[in-house]
């Protein structure tokens, strides 16, 4: 008898939790992932598709899937890296990184015949001009993907690093060498 | 009145004897001037010259930019020969826009304002005289001054520290100039004073300074409201925070401003520049300079036109005596390595010091002891010895959670540890790290909100276009029937 009611009670238990943890899926139960959230959060959003995905919301289930490593994106550089990392618990080896830092457009003024491309192709409207006239790149604005350099026909923009200034220059770590 | 103490600091061996002894001299006019455009916190100075124009003594050379900015002026009369890049004064040795001035030996001021009773000018015309005279805090930070003044207007200031610690060991600037210029340096505190509108004026002195102390008595003793207060020698008692504690007992939350608890505080040499641009309308264009150190044959005080190529200054003091170890500029706790001879001496450059090896103390690193003497001798009650381990594994997030910004560099870690780390330089970098962190979140931030304007501008040109198109077929149906 008292084998009967046990069996009867523990049954009954896990048929109500059961049924309680089934309707808390329903009600409370998460419709995406709150990782590639977390990710997708972490990248610029720019979608300027430098890691090869069309944006950075595909880009963000790809590194919680394992399909991409944390260093994909290229104009979060290293801090945009190590987040990513932390977010998923990864040891994040630096050494994988391009080790070139942020990037800039520039227009060669010798180059540039106005057509407008390259402001069309910006994913961050960092391009300012008009048709038959110069264009000019906002520093402030540009994340450095190279969206504007592969469309424009002329061949009439480079990347270049942002040069070192009093502004920005940093100590380096003792015991590495000079930055 | 009553002193308080602060936490922790060191007592470093003072090593002032050596220039405090002679009195400032005056340097010869170089044969060149390289005046950089940026000497202070925040915009560079705008160039209003070009190359080739003949400038007057304390004509402006720059206009400043922006709301934290200082104007430079020509420190002597001249041609302006060039407006480029030449080396910073600061330790990374990059080039800074620069105008190079080949002075005519005539010395020939410009038509300066006139001389008014100063204490007849309103709080902002003082403001108004500082800023046009291009005066930044003169103890090493180099904050305009002027900002420091306005900051008035936005906080009540009920205390006016002027700050004479002078706590960092070789540097005698402050001592000498208290010594022979009390009565300016006097009436430059009363002027900052009425401009802030502060009610009480505390003048202090670290107690290695006996003569200044006496001069500076004797010449605020006709002024009430000015206290002259003799306060304990203790490594650094200069830094701003620590005096503001040791003078009122009130300690600057972390982060804050002094203004934000009623404290405003400049330095001594600070004080005599206000009194010659609020009385006689002068810019700021020479300072005072200690030129001392181990390897430096004549060490003694130097006034010195800005913009004066740093071997110019030593060749007048005799040259070395050895090749030094290290050449600094500021004190040897926090100033900061001279990158070249070249670089000029600069609105904030207090000292030029010298070291030799002896001098140095350059020991090889060891494992850390775990002994906690850093602890004990942090003024801000960090744990240097645990966020140096953090740093060193590139934990920089968690050395910020530590207080990491809270660090002054004030390198008393770095003295007393018996282990050699080279704690101050790895904060150095710490904070620099952290500095581009938040810069990098601020542009991933901006570029998030460009991104998603560019989205919504798409977004509403495709539904205007949408918009459109079913108007069309509807319109010529129109038409035709």
């Amino acid at each position: 008898m008292t084998m009967i009611l046990s069996v009867v009670a523990v049954a009954a238990l896990g048929l109500a939790l059961g049924w309680l943890l089934g309707l808390a899926s329903q009600w409370l139960g998460a419709t995406t992932d709150p990782v590639v959230e977390r990710i997708a959060e972490a990248l610029p959003g720019s979608q300027c598709g430098q890691c090869g995905f069309a944006g950075c919301a595909q880009a963000a289930a790809a590194v919680a899937a394992g399909d991409a490593p944390v260093t994909l994106c290229p104009p979060g550089g290293r801090a945009v890296a190590e987040k990513l990392a932390q977010i998923l618990g990864a040891t994040f080896d630096p050494g994988n990184l391009p080790d070139r830092g942020p990037l800039l457009a520039r227009v060669r003024t010798d180059a540039c015949i106005g057509c407008s491309r390259c402001i069309k192709s910006c994913p961050t409207d960092a391009i300012l001009g008009a048709t038959k006239q110069l264009h000019v790149v906002l520093e402030e604005a540009c994340i450095g993907c190279g969206a504007c350099a592969e469309v424009c026909p002329t061949g009439g923009i480079d990347l270049e690093g942002i040069p070192v200034t009093l502004r920005n220059w940093r100590w380096h770590k003792p015991g590495v060498g000079h930055a | 009145m009553k002193i308080f103490r602060f936490r922790g600091g060191i007592h470093p061996e003072g090593n002032k004897d050596p220039t405090a002894c002679h009195p400032i001299a005056r340097l010869p006019l170089p044969q060149r001037l390289y005046i950089p455009l940026q000497q202070h916190i925040g915009e560079p100075a705008a160039p209003e010259v070009e190359v080739g124009d003949h400038v007057l003594k304390g004509q402006r050379l720059a206009r400043h930019q922006g709301s934290v900015s200082a104007p430079v002026h020509a420190p002597t009369s001249g041609r302006v020969i060039a407006i480029g890049d030449h080396m910073a004064p600061h330790p990374s040795g990059l080039p800074v826009q620069t105008i190079t001035l080949e002075p005519d030996g005539e010395e020939r001021w410009i038509e300066t304002e006139p001389a008014v009773d100063p204490f007849a000018l309103t709080r902002a015309e003082v403001s108004a005289r500082v800023r046009d005279a291009g005066i930044v805090g003169l103890g090493g930070a180099a904050f305009p001054a002027a900002v420091k003044l306005d900051a008035g207007n936005r906080h009540p200031i009920d205390t006016l520290i002027l700050n004479g610690g002078e706590c960092e060991p070789y540097l005698t600037c402050d001592d000498r100039l208290m010594r022979e210029g009390a009565g300016y340096v006097v009436e430059g505190v009363r002027l900052i004073a009425n401009g802030l509108g502060a009610k009480r004026t505390v003048i202090a002195i670290e107690d290695n300074k006996p003569e200044a102390l006496e001069a500076m008595r004797a010449a605020a003793a006709a002024h009430p409201g000015i206290h002259v207060l003799r306060v304990p020698s203790r490594y650094p008692m200069g830094s701003e925070k620590q005096l503001v504690t040791t003078v009122t007992g009130r300690e600057i939350p972390a982060g804050k401003l002094s203004a934000e608890i009623g404290v405003s505080v400049h330095n001594v040499g600070t004080a005599l520049a206000v009194c010659r641009a609020v009385r006689f309308g002068k810019p700021l264009v020479s300072r005072v300079v200690t030129v001392g150190g181990g390897a430096i044959r004549n060490p003694r005080n130097v006034v010195v036109p800005i913009g004066t190529p740093a071997g110019d200054l030593i060749d007048f003091c005799g040259g070395f005596t050895e090749p030094p170890t290290r050449v600094l500029m500021g004190g040897p706790m926090m100033g900061q390595v001279l990158p070249g001879l070249e670089a000029p001496v600069v609105k904030g450059t207090s000292g030029i010091i010298a070291l030799t090896a002896a001098e140095a103390h350059a020991a090889s690193e060891r494992a850390c002891l775990h002994c906690g003497r850093c602890v004990d001798v942090c003024p801000v009650g960090l744990v240097p010895l645990e966020l140096a381990a953090r740093v060193r594994a590139g934990r920089i997030d968690d050395a910020a959670e530590l207080g990491m910004g809270d660090c002054l560099s004030c390198g008393c870690c770095a003295y007393v540890c018996p282990a050699h780390l080279p704690l101050a330089h790895l904060f150095n970098y710490a904070k620099g790290e952290i500095a581009a962190r938040r810069e990098a979140q601020r542009k991933a931030e901006e570029t998030r909100k460009l991104a998603e304007a560019r989205r919504l501008r798409l977004a509403a040109e495709a539904a205007a276009k949408a918009a459109r198109r079913p108007a069309r077929p509807a319109e010529t149906v129109e038409t035709e029937s």
